[in-house]
């Protein structure tokens, strides 16, 4: 019989830590075809962010390396200025990309660096237990906003919008987890954010909208029903630049 | 000032501590350099800016002195010889990818003109950053190899060692000077790497993109039981061979001295200018001066005469002399005598201290 699909070599057969229902293991599984599809496994570079996905190194069948809280994109620009035969990416999620690495998300970004990052929007701090991220929604309850997130805590940060609006920045796409054909579409759009830096085009961005059942208080359905309710309503999906 | 391009063509010109650290790190292999500004350190970074394209390397303004490191970092994990320059309030921003470094025993140097602090200071000579710089600085149990040059030649030379000894040991070597270091002009013979820093050493742990070998992770992070006690065992007997190994001082006059003065850096140069003279009016006072601060040459202080009063200057409210009350037999024999803030402590205060201790 002839196989048509199977684990790809660039994703390790391992049991996930991830919690049930989370958006992490299928971002990995789309990064790790991408990587195949595209055959650069041997070398593609990766940079795990502080977060939840910091063990990204445990399922990803390349090199890897962790990067200080918010510091992926420098680590990155280190890297790939050494080594621009490389292919360099950045994994991080709201609270490591927009708000303790908002400063190195915007620089990098506004230096055209030719690097991928993946950005992983799920509206709350997974790892530390559901505090309230930058992307949090207004009315939202985390373990820091108890009673919904108000206007004075800061509004849902739109960093894709703003770093569309920087000329070094080639490429920015939203897009989301919640249906299968959406999943298609993320892995299309990872698929041209690395085939962009193989082409040397600059700084490429694929911000995921992704859920956190854990953190959201809800099922996995639920978490799903819930990206496409509330969350595409405020980060509206498609091609920014 | 122009740079000659060969490596190997021995010049004497006239250069400020910054350039000189700069062209040294250049010759000694640097091929990434990272910085933002803050004064007395900003001619290293310009230097940098000019020079790093003659060597094919890659120089970046950063953002903050926080891209900074970890670009450095970044740099370093590709296998790089890579170096990042600051001054005091920049070097504590600089802290956290220090730690880092050490935790994912990644090579890198890191300069610190130092200035006055505490908070913003001034940008006057100070030497207030000694204990962040030995005693760890970041979080968790690690240690920084640092060294103190106290000329812009030494400057020049310690950039082979630190360099090698980074790659060697896989850790962050610190370049402690200060604002009179790094802004002072003298003579430099512009060398190639002495032989005992000049072998190669092999990265087979970079990343590089796993083609024909098994992926390589550069990490911190061990949550597996039992996992982050063995990094950190592996860690300090590291430390412990380099505590062993690469004590580094300088001394005179000590073989009959009554009082030894202990400094380092700039402020060694003030201190030998008034040892020398005492021992004019043959006085019997010496010196010692680390260029190590970590590892301490401790092994300076080992002599069987227990008489000796050591007089440690800093310019600083004392941090050098906890180390030296932990070398020598008896601490009550250790003395101070400091000033900062941007203060230098002068020879007549230095010679009166000592005429006290001699009476």
């Amino acid at each position: 019989m002839k196989k048509i699909y199977s684990r790809p070599q660039s994703l390790y057969d391992v049991v996930t830590h991830y919690c049930p229902g989370c958006g992490h293991g299928i971002v990995h599984k789309l990064v790790a075809q991408v990587v195949d599809e595209l055959q650069i496994r041997e070398k593609v570079i990766a940079v795990a962010p502080v977060g939840c996905a910091v063990l990204a190194y445990d399922y990803w069948n390349f090199d890897c390396t962790e990067a200080a809280h918010g510091r992926a994109l420098a680590v990155a620009t280190g890297i790939k200025r050494m080594r621009p035969e490389t292919v360099v990416f950045t994994y991080q999620g709201d609270g490591d990309l927009a708000a303790i690495g908002t400063n190195e998300t915007i620089h990098t970004a506004n230096r055209g660096e030719n690097l991928t990052t993946i950005f992983i929007n799920n509206a709350v701090y997974g790892m530390t237990g559901g505090q309230m991220a930058p992307t949090t929604l207004l009315g939202q309850k985390t373990t820091t906003t108890p009673h919904g997130r108000k206007e004075q805590e800061g509004r849902p940060l739109k960093i894709s919008e703003l770093l569309a609006q920087l000329e070094g920045v080639y490429y920015v796409e939203r897009v989301s987890l919640h249906t299968p054909q959406q999943v298609i579409n993320a892995q299309k759009a990872i698929k041209q954010a690395f085939q962009n830096q193989i082409e040397e085009k600059g700084f490429s961005l694929v911000e995921i909208l992704s859920p956190c059942p854990t953190y959201w208080n809800c099922s996995a359905q639920e978490a799903m029903d819930w990206i496409a309710e509330f969350m595409v309503k405020e980060f509206p999906l498609g091609r920014i630049k | 000032m122009k740079s000659n391009n060969k490596e190997n063509c021995f010049r004497k010109v006239l250069m400020t501590g910054n350039d000189a650290i700069a062209e040294g790190a250049l010759r000694a292999g640097c091929r990434f350099y990272a910085g933002y500004p803050i004064t007395p350190q900003n001619e290293l970074t310009s230097y940098m800016a000019i020079h790093m394209p003659e060597y094919q390397g890659v120089f970046i303004q950063a953002e903050s002195e926080l891209a900074a490191i970890n670009m450095v970092f970044g740099a370093s994990a590709a296998g790089f010889r890579a170096m990042t320059s600051s001054s005091s309030p920049g070097i504590s921003l600089k802290q956290e990818g220090i730690s880092y470094l050490a935790g994912c025993e990644l090579p890198a140097v890191i300069v610190n003109i130092m200035r006055g602090g505490p908070g913003l200071g001034n940008i006057a000579p100070a030497q207030s950053d000694y204990f962040q710089a030995t005693k760890g600085g970041g979080h968790g149990d690690y240690h920084s190899i640092v060294f103190a040059p106290s000329s812009v030649q030494e400057a020049y030379n310690l950039m082979f060692a630190a360099f090698y000894l980074a790659d060697k040991f896989r850790t962050p070597v610190m370049i402690l000077g200060d604002g009179m270091l790094g802004q002072m002009m003298e003579p430099v013979v512009l060398h190639s790497a002495p032989l005992e820093f000049s072998e190669n050493i092999d990265k087979p742990w970079a990343l590089t993109g796993c083609k024909d070998r098994n992926p390589n992770v550069i990490r911190s992070l061990y949550l597996k039981e039992g996992a982050l006690e063995a990094l950190n065992e592996r860690l300090q007997k590291r430390y412990q061979m380099i505590e062993k190994t690469q004590q580094r001082f300088e001394e005179d006059f000590v073989n009959d001295a009554q009082v030894i003065v202990v400094s380092y850096g700039a402020m060694a140069r003030i201190v030998k200018s008034v040892v020398k003279k005492l021992r004019q009016r043959k006085l019997k006072v010496g010196y010692i001066r680390p260029i190590t601060l970590w590892p301490f040459p401790v092994k300076a202080f080992n002599r069987k005469k227990t008489t000796v009063k050591y007089l440690v200057v800093e310019m600083s409210y004392g941090q050098m002399v906890e180390d030296v009350c932990l070398s020598v037999p008896d601490k009550k024999k250790v003395y101070f005598l400091g000033r900062a803030g941007g203060a230098i402590p002068d020879t007549g205060q230095i010679t009166r201290k000592i005429y006290k201790l001699l009476r």
